[in-house]
């Protein structure tokens, strides 16, 4: 057997810049170390986007197995465990991109000594390798691996911090969480096998489809919800949420960022495979499920972030929200298989969407350096640049313009829902986007409308002695984070221009 | 030249926004003068649009002129079409210049707390936002054109409106709004649902063919909802006032003059012709509540103090008439309506500059406060306000007669199937309504402007300044052209007759 290394490239190269950070950090002289060492790891994430973007022409498929005989008398041909198409590609570049996004932010904190610059970089490529080879899974043990892969370093960097009983306690939240959803899909995926024979998604595709007596058996239907359970907890679908607030919150905010990006996003591109390749013939099952996960996520999610007065904790019940609006194309589907392919552009397209805006966002929050929502106050009086692109980045997740992006990713889900006659999922969309609205709102007016508060100025150095910096003085803003910013910003006015760029995601 | 129409107030905004980054161009005349010179050239290529504008081919419901269309987002069927006709040309001359005087207002005075640079770019994105939905002839670039208003709004109300009711007055704009266009979107879609494209023109040839009537009366509703917030109808009219209240002048003066027209042009370009038969089983409940408004509007403004929160129950009772017209169905009707609409802009946009004055002189738009005697004080302005409220309540010769007796007309031989009987019943209300209006607009004047120069309140500020020149070239055109349209009324009907009665052909 041979293997395809063009496909494995962005995978490759995630990889091999982790053990490279690793090999930087030991020897690079103490001086340099943090350059050093995020300049390597920046390589590395830098190099698998390149790769993703470089990659052209057909689907390259690799470990495949041989043609073969499924239980039932079904004759199936070869399958292959790792496929790069052009979706794959596409969310392999978004994935790659985020993380190096989320690189870029923890620069400064680095700098200042927050973050071990060497762990952070090995475990932030370690975990992307995993994202990547998700994102090319076309078997159940190709994606469980990658998922883990993906999951297991986010428990280190959740407590990155040392001596922080905040981040300890989230690390452990989280460690225990995540077991045990992989232990719900691994029976999952144990039954399946049982039940078809195979695990490849084609292999298990058809032997839905063909084999009614299978497809119509109780059991199978539980197989599937116990998949979908285990991702529900990646995504942080309510009811299977509840760790997420606690752990974004004692997490650094790089890490927070990647866990709402590159983390969540390996979660909804698992959920794509799952369902439509593997389970598409049962869409009736998981459409159903998804639907109820979908307007649980989204209006629980809104509700609660109404009353968050901490940034990162806000932005952890919004990605809690926008889990639910990313599920909606999915639950409309129902039991028309035509529609299957438009789903899958849309949540596509509607990642691809999230993914810049909210990379955005958590960009803005790193750069003005608080959490709680009041001291977000006059920040645009401080910095003219975050203020103004945090409004940006915050309206466009309320899927308000001017950045266009977030009012198309709306419109997007809209579509899919009421093209399938989904109506109630659209107005349960259309009345959270209303919700969502008043506090993505109420963080961007602090940021942007209020004016620095003269007494509690006066309150605050009184309490810091003096050289404490008044809110008016401007805001000293470290380069990588003004990349970072500026970065999203970049691609959030491109895809507001041209939101075809993300929609071709899937074709 | 229409790309150039959205473009140059954009390029404008983002010039604006690039300047409010340095602290030492964020404010000051660059900024300023910066935003009149956009905003001028904005006027002139809006202005430049009008000798195109005639009467649709034979056998076209729409016929645009200047059109564009180029493919934008080929995933969801999405186009960039553009193009204007005689339905809309009227209120993007109008849009743009009510935007150039308003950047002309702020040359001399930005309001609290300054940054010059900021509120123009808010002021040109709004522009882009409105020019947007009133040229698209999609309707997803008419959605995306209707949402960009929002945000520049709410910011122009929450960062530079008065102190502290500012903010809650503009969250509340924000969410009513945006409840409204949620509801705009989910008509859309379920359009494009059983008809398959978004084009508007297309849609409009059709007229409703191959969507069924459950659905046009759904998808009616949804759309009449969400251009009922934002118009704005009773009883979903309760964020106007407070909005206006608290707003400062130049968004007052674009909230009246062109955002509130928003709704009602959606009306007559989207929801009348694309679904027919939805207008057809809905436009008495649109007239019931129009006419409704009108009353509560009038009733509302007999007990008001302040000036600004009196004027603002004015524009209810004033889209209410604008409602009216639509909901008879008939090209007198509508017509009445998109003269109604310019009309109310020219006026009620003069009337903001002129509250805003006199809140720029004493501190205060209560009329308690105020006292009486403003001719005697300051006579061009007090001139000035005479003139804009008996515009206002209708005096024959002005703007504002036009729209509301035509509306009236109208309302006398409905159109698409409608009962005379009821139309007859909202007729006799809304003439009733017409009393109530000349009467408050009569005690404003009275309260306010009349009678002997004596002071009532404690906060009379005496020595104020009367019109100055920037003020002047400011609001001087809006009184010129309420005169003008007041005496030769086919200045708008010139160009809405034949669009109009094209596009109603499918009631008759």
């Amino acid at each position: 057997m041979s293997i395809d290394y063009v496909a494995m490239a962005p995978v490759l190269a995630a990889a091999l810049g982790a053990l490279a950070v690793l090999v930087v950090d030991l020897v690079a002289p103490l001086r340099l170390r943090t350059t050093a060492t995020f300049g390597t790891a920046l390589a590395g994430a830098g190099a698998a986007l390149a790769a993703a973007l470089a990659i052209r022409g057909e689907p390259r498929s690799t470990f495949c197995t041989p043609p073969t005989v499924l239980p039932g008398r079904l004759e199936v041909g070869e399958s292959c465990s790792y496929v790069v198409d052009g979706t794959t590609l596409h969310l392999l570049a978004a994935l790659s991109a985020a993380a190096v996004a989320a690189l870029l932010l923890a620069v400064a904190a680095a700098r200042g000594g927050g973050l071990p610059p060497g762990e952070y970089g090995f475990l932030l490529l370690s975990s992307l390798a995993g994202a990547l080879t998700l994102a090319g899974a076309r078997d159940f043990i190709t994606l469980l691996v990658g998922l883990e892969t993906l999951t297991l370093p986010t428990y280190a960097l959740v407590a990155l911090r040392r001596r922080d009983p905040v981040g300890a306690e989230a690390a452990v939240k989280y460690l225990l969480v995540s077991v045990t959803s992989t232990a719900v899909t691994l029976l999952g995926v144990a039954l399946v096998y049982g039940l078809v024979g195979s695990l490849h998604f084609d292999r298990v595709g058809v032997a839905l489809a063909e084999r009614a007596d299978v497809r119509a058996l109780p059991l199978t239907s539980a197989a599937i919800v116990l998949v979908l359970a285990g991702f529900a907890f990646k995504i942080a679908a309510v009811p299977f949420h509840w760790w997420a607030p606690d752990v974004y919150q004692g997490a650094p905010v790089p890490v927070a960022a990647y866990l709402a990006t590159v983390s969540k996003a390996g979660g909804i591109i698992g959920l794509l495979l799952v369902t439509t390749v593997a389970f598409g013939p049962s869409s009736p099952v998981w459409s159903a499920a998804l639907a109820v996960l979908a307007v649980a996520s989204m209006t629980w999610g809104n509700l609660v972030a109404l009353r968050q007065r901490h940034a990162v904790r806000l932005l952890a019940w919004s990605s809690v929200a926008h889990a639910g609006y990313l599920l909606v194309p999915l639950a409309s589907v129902g039991g028309r298989p035509e529609l299957q392919r438009d789903a899958v552009t849309a949540t596509v397209g509607y990642l691809m969407l999230y993914l810049a805006l909210t990379v955005g966002a958590f960009a803005c929050v790193a750069a003005a350096g608080v959490t709680a929502v009041a001291d977000f106050r006059g920040l645009a009086r401080r910095s003219p640049l975050v203020g103004g692109a945090l409004a940006v980045f915050l309206l466009g997740l309320a899927g308000l313009p001017p950045a266009l992006a977030g009012l198309v990713a709306k419109v997007v889900v809209l579509r899919s829902a009421l093209l399938a006659g989904a109506g109630w999922l659209a107005v349960a969309v259309a009345v959270n986007t209303v919700i969502g609205l008043a506090y993505y709102l109420r963080l961007a007016a602090t940021a942007v409308a209020d004016r620095p508060d003269a007494d509690r100025a006066d309150g605050i150095a009184a309490a810091g002695g003096a050289g404490a910096a008044g809110p008016a003085s401007r805001l000293r803003l470290a380069p990588s984070l003004a990349v970072a910013v500026g970065g999203a910003l970049v691609v959030v006015l491109v895809l507001s221009v041209a939101p075809q760029l993300a929609l071709d995601a899937a074709r | 030249m229409i790309v150039a129409l959205l473009l140059v107030p954009l390029v404008g905004a983002v010039a604006l926004g690039a300047l409010a980054l340095r602290p030492s161009t964020a404010d000051g005349p660059v900024p300023r003068w910066t935003a009149v010179a956009v905003a001028a050239l904005t006027f002139a290529l809006a202005v430049a649009l009008l000798p195109g504008s005639r009467a649709p081919a034979a056998g076209r419901v729409v016929d645009p002129r200047h059109e564009v269309d180029v493919s934008w987002i080929p995933a969801i069927d999405v186009r960039f079409h553009v193009g204007v006709d005689g339905t809309s040309l009227p209120l993007v001359v109008l849009t743009a210049l009510l935007t150039l005087l308003c950047t002309i207002s702020t040359v001399r005075k930005v309001p609290a707390p300054g940054r010059a640079a900021s509120f123009n770019a808010l002021v040109l994105l709004l522009e882009v936002g409105l020019l947007g939905t009133f040229v698209a002839l999609d309707l997803v670039l008419f959605f995306v054109a209707f949402e960009i208003v929002l945000a520049p709004m709410y910011f122009l109300i929450a960062v530079w409106g008065d102190a502290a009711g500012a903010r809650h007055a503009a969250v509340k704009f924000i969410l009513y709004t945006l409840l409204g266009s949620v509801l705009v979107v989910i008509g859309i879609l379920t359009v494009y649902a059983s008809a398959g494209t978004f084009d508007v023109v297309e849609l409009s040839e059709r007229g409703g063919a191959g969507i069924a009537h459950g659905t046009q009366v759904l998808a009616f509703a949804a759309l009449f909802a969400g251009f009922a917030v934002k118009s704005p109808l009773w009883p979903v009219h309760t964020w106007l006032p407070d909005a206006h209240t608290e707003a400062p002048t130049v968004g007052s003066v674009l909230l009246a003059g062109a955002l509130l027209k928003m709704g009602t042009y959606g009306l007559v370009r989207v929801a009348l012709p694309v679904l027919p038969e939805g207008a057809r089983a809905l436009a008495p409940l649109l007239g019931a509540l129009a006419v409704a408004g009108i009353v509560v509007g009038a009733l509302c403004c007999l007990v008001q103090t302040d000036a600004k929160r009196l004027i603002a129950y004015s524009s209810v009772g004033h889209m209410g008439f604008v409602l009216l017209g639509i909901a008879t169905l008939t090209p007198t009707g509508v017509n009445a309506a998109l003269l109604g609409n310019v009309a109310h802009g020219l006026i009620t946009g003069l009337l903001f500059f002129l509250v805003g004055g006199l809140k720029d002189r004493y501190g205060t738009a209560d009329l308690r406060t105020l006292g009486s005697g403003l001719a005697e004080r300051l006579p061009r302005l007090g001139a000035l306000f005479v003139l804009a409220s008996v515009a206002s309540l209708g005096l024959p010769g002005l703007a504002g007669f036009w729209g509301e007796a035509l509306a009236l007309q109208a309302a006398f031989r409905p159109g698409g199937g409608q009962s005379r009987a009821l139309y007859a019943v909202l007729l006799a209300v809304a003439a009733a309504g017409t009393a109530i209006t000349a009467a408050y607009f009569l005690r404003l004047l009275r309260a306010l402007v009349l009678g002997p120069d004596v002071p009532t309140g404690d906060r009379r500020v005496g020595g104020a300044v009367d019109v100055r020149p920037v003020e002047l070239a400011a609001w001087a055109p809006l009184a010129v052209l309420t005169l003008a349209v007041g005496l030769y009324p086919r200045l708008v009907l010139g160009l809405t007759e034949a669009p109009v009665g094209a596009l109603l052909g499918v009631f008759s």
